[in-house]
């Protein structure tokens, strides 16, 4: 039980940071969540994959092959430990850097490069910009761009399946930045008041595109902003996979319960730019990164599983050239399909399209068609 | 046939669709003990209980956002926004959120609720208790809009709208809470949406009208009867999507318009009715089309009945237009 470093409401606000994973590689007992090796390979070889799709996008964005991404570097372990702790009948709530959670969640690899490309079998059908999409099966919300929105959405539906008496949590994934809308406020005040089943998970990773920490609020800690609406708050290693796991699986543990909210901190860094839209050079000093690259989350798992003779370079290499070479055929599968049908456009406004849109359908499958290179 | 007034009537209907649906759930500010501001929900808490009759913090954005949420889990949240006036906060989460929710996700999730509203002037209310804001939602992709002007309608719309797979917001026009009754039938009965009414048959000039003004614009046509011009009176009951069709049947038959609403005039919905006319029945037009509505001003509270687009003022337009 991780309960100690629990903010709860009637106690002073607590600063400590839960850390399982120590320096020499060896586990911390008092917070061990006691993974198989097994799984800490599994979640190893996710957390590389993550690495090298978001090094590969990124890439495809610089050729212009798509317009958009939005990574995860850096921040792996948050996002895939977080990920792995919820049940299978959990929900999954998304901001928009989480794709590894999703992959985790059984989101199949070639749908997200769909995604990426928005063409016909996106599962979003080229509506949104890359990296917003969903996946009812992985139990995953919808993407939203606006800052937040998802929050309150998250706490609705822990709240009907509470109302319904099934046993399920959300997880709400969202930024330090998220913490200043008031959607955030609207959500921790709900969830406190319903008790709802809810983990509100905050990736402080200091940066909101250009705006740092300091300017989204003066509070010590973001942990601590659960105190005002009854939430207890925990601040967690955010690149340390088990502690990550280890309180993620103690909120869950206070959802089972009915002891309703918790808000997690997970201290991170975000080691790239906002999104590839994004010079992350134009107002961060290069040596404010140094730090946190040797905090790197994948390179301590690493030494971890190393340590335990479950990992070697050979290995190594070959889950880097699986990945790889999976990536490389589904973009490839990917550029060769087609974009989603003109028709396509005017459904799913409605479940049953009405007069307008099938007018506005007909006037546009009637032409002038738009220059293809648009 | 029992008589209702529009309370009891959509009252009626929630309870009715409560008993049948036990994913439906009422929440807002006020709507349980108290059964809402203007007693809508009355005697549901004692009903259905507090889970499923929720006074909820007083936060739009958060009713609306937690529904959303209940929508996705499979649930009929049915959340009250206690004036339409106050719907602001929740804003983002109708128009970017709920409107777009079956869209953006290629139709995987889709978001069965209905945004109660009491809507509109004429009662004393002032600025922030007297806005029609329709337009701003008509506008959004994705939303359905309706707008009940009696208690039959009331119950059958709702009824309608809350079996519908899409969201919707239903506008109660809270001047005629009380003041239009007339005959409910007891039972299940649905007013499908986007079904006009004609209300009053006329060969003069189409009247287009919705909610309270509906009253205001009959009141208009019987005195404009006097003088020999016989209007055509519409209840559009559903804004978006409108019943084009019996529109434009009318207009081909009337060759002239008149749109009334109490919404501020400037890119309020009159001016998108008569550009979907003039798109499809411009040549049977005889006479330019009229808009009766409210002043582009902020609602003002001493001066409300003359802002409001009341009857006096309908009258000539309908003269004029029939005589243009």
């Amino acid at each position: 039980m991780i309960a100690a470093a629990v903010t709860r409401t009637e106690e002073a606000p607590n600063d400590t940071i839960v850390r399982v994973l120590r320096e020499d590689g060896s586990l911390d007992p008092a917070h061990d969540p006691k993974l198989e090796i097994d799984e800490v390979v599994h979640l190893y070889r996710h957390m590389v994959e993550t690495r090298i799709i978001d090094e590969r996008l990124v890439t495809l964005q610089r050729q212009g092959r798509i317009g958009f991404h939005i990574g995860s570097l850096g921040e792996e372990a948050a996002i895939i430990g977080s990920a792995f702790a919820m049940r299978q009948q959990d929900w999954l709530f998304p901001c928009y850097r989480e794709f590894g959670a999703a992959l985790l969640r059984g989101f199949k690899l070639q749908r997200f490069i769909d995604n990426m490309f928005g063409n016909a079998n996106d599962p979003v059908k080229g509506r949104q910009m890359p990296d917003h999409y969903t996946c009812k099966e992985a139990h995953w919300g919808s993407i939203s761009s606006p800052i937040g929105t998802q929050m309150t959405q998250a706490v609705g539906f822990a709240w009907g399946a509470k109302i319904e008496k099934k046993a399920l949590a959300t997880l709400v994934y969202f930024g330090d930045g998220s913490t200043s809308s008031s959607e955030f406020h609207n959500a921790m005040n709900f969830a406190g008041v319903f008790k709802t089943p809810s983990i509100f998970f905050c990736r402080n990773n200091g940066w909101a595109i250009s705006v740092p920490v300091e300017r989204q609020t003066a509070s010590r800690t973001f942990a601590e902003k659960g105190v005002a609406y009854g939430v207890p708050g925990v601040r967690v290693d955010g690149n340390d996979l088990f502690a990550v796991i280890a309180v993620t699986r103690d909120a869950i543990r206070r959802c089972e319960a009915g002891e309703g909210p918790t808000l997690i901190e997970a201290l991170t860094y975000r080691m790239g730019g906002h999104s590839t839209s994004d010079d992350p050079n134009r107002y961060r000093a290069a040596d404010e990164v140094k730090p946190w690259v040797d905090r790197d989350p994948i390179e301590r798992i690493r030494r971890y599983l190393e340590r335990n003779k479950a990992w070697d370079d050979n290995l190594e290499e070959a889950l880097r050239e699986d990945v790889d070479k999976r990536f490389r055929e589904a973009v490839t599968a990917a550029e060769s399909t087609e974009p989603p049908s003109l028709a396509s456009m005017f459904e799913d406004v409605y479940k049953k399209m009405p007069w307008h849109l099938e007018e506005q359908r007909d006037e546009l499958l009637a032409g002038p068609r738009a220059p293809k290179a648009h | 046939m029992p008589q209702m007034n529009m309370v009891q009537a959509i009252n009626d209907a929630l309870r009715l669709e409560m008993a049948r649906d036990p994913r439906v759930v009422i929440m807002g500010e006020d709507v349980g003990k108290v059964g809402g501001v203007f007693r809508v929900t009355a005697g549901l808490f004692d009903e259905f209980g507090d889970e499923r009759v929720i006074d909820t913090p007083l936060s739009e954005g958060g009713i609306i956002g937690a529904a959303v949420g209940m929508a996705l889990y499979g649930m009929v949240p049915i959340p009250e926004i206690q004036f339409s006036d106050f719907i602001f906060p929740a804003y983002d989460q109708i128009v970017s959120e709920l409107a777009k929710y079956r869209y953006r996700s290629g139709g995987e999730y889709p978001c069965n609720m209905v945004i109660r509203t009491p809507v509109g002037g004429g009662i004393r209310g002032g600025h922030y208790h007297s806005q029609h804001p329709e337009s701003l939602f008509i506008h959004v992709a994705g939303l359905k809009v309706v707008c009940p002007s009696n208690p039959h309608d009331a119950k059958g719309l709702l009824l309608a709208s809350i079996r519908d797979p899409d969201p919707v917001l239903f506008f109660e026009p809270k001047r005629i809470y009380r003041a239009a009754k007339g005959d409910v039938p007891e039972g299940d009965y649905t007013v499908p949406l986007g079904s006009a009414a004609v209300t009053r048959e006329g060969r003069h000039v189409t009247v287009l009208a919705y909610g309270a003004m509906l009253y205001e614009c009959l009141d208009a046509a019987a005195k404009a009867a006097e003088q020999g011009v016989e209007a055509e009176v519409i209840d559009l009951r559903t804004l978006w999507p409108v019943d084009i069709d019996t529109i434009i049947a009318s207009v081909k038959k009337t060759g002239r318009l008149v749109v009334v609403h109490e919404a501020p005039k400037t890119g309020g919905f009159a001016g998108e009715l008569i550009s979907l006319v003039c798109e499809k029945a411009f040549y049977h037009l005889e006479a330019p089309p009229a808009r009766v509505t409210g002043f582009d001003t902020p609602f003002p509270y001493t001066l409300e009945m003359e802002y409001l687009p009341l009857s006096h003022r309908i009258l000539p337009a309908l003269l004029n237009t029939a005589k243009a």
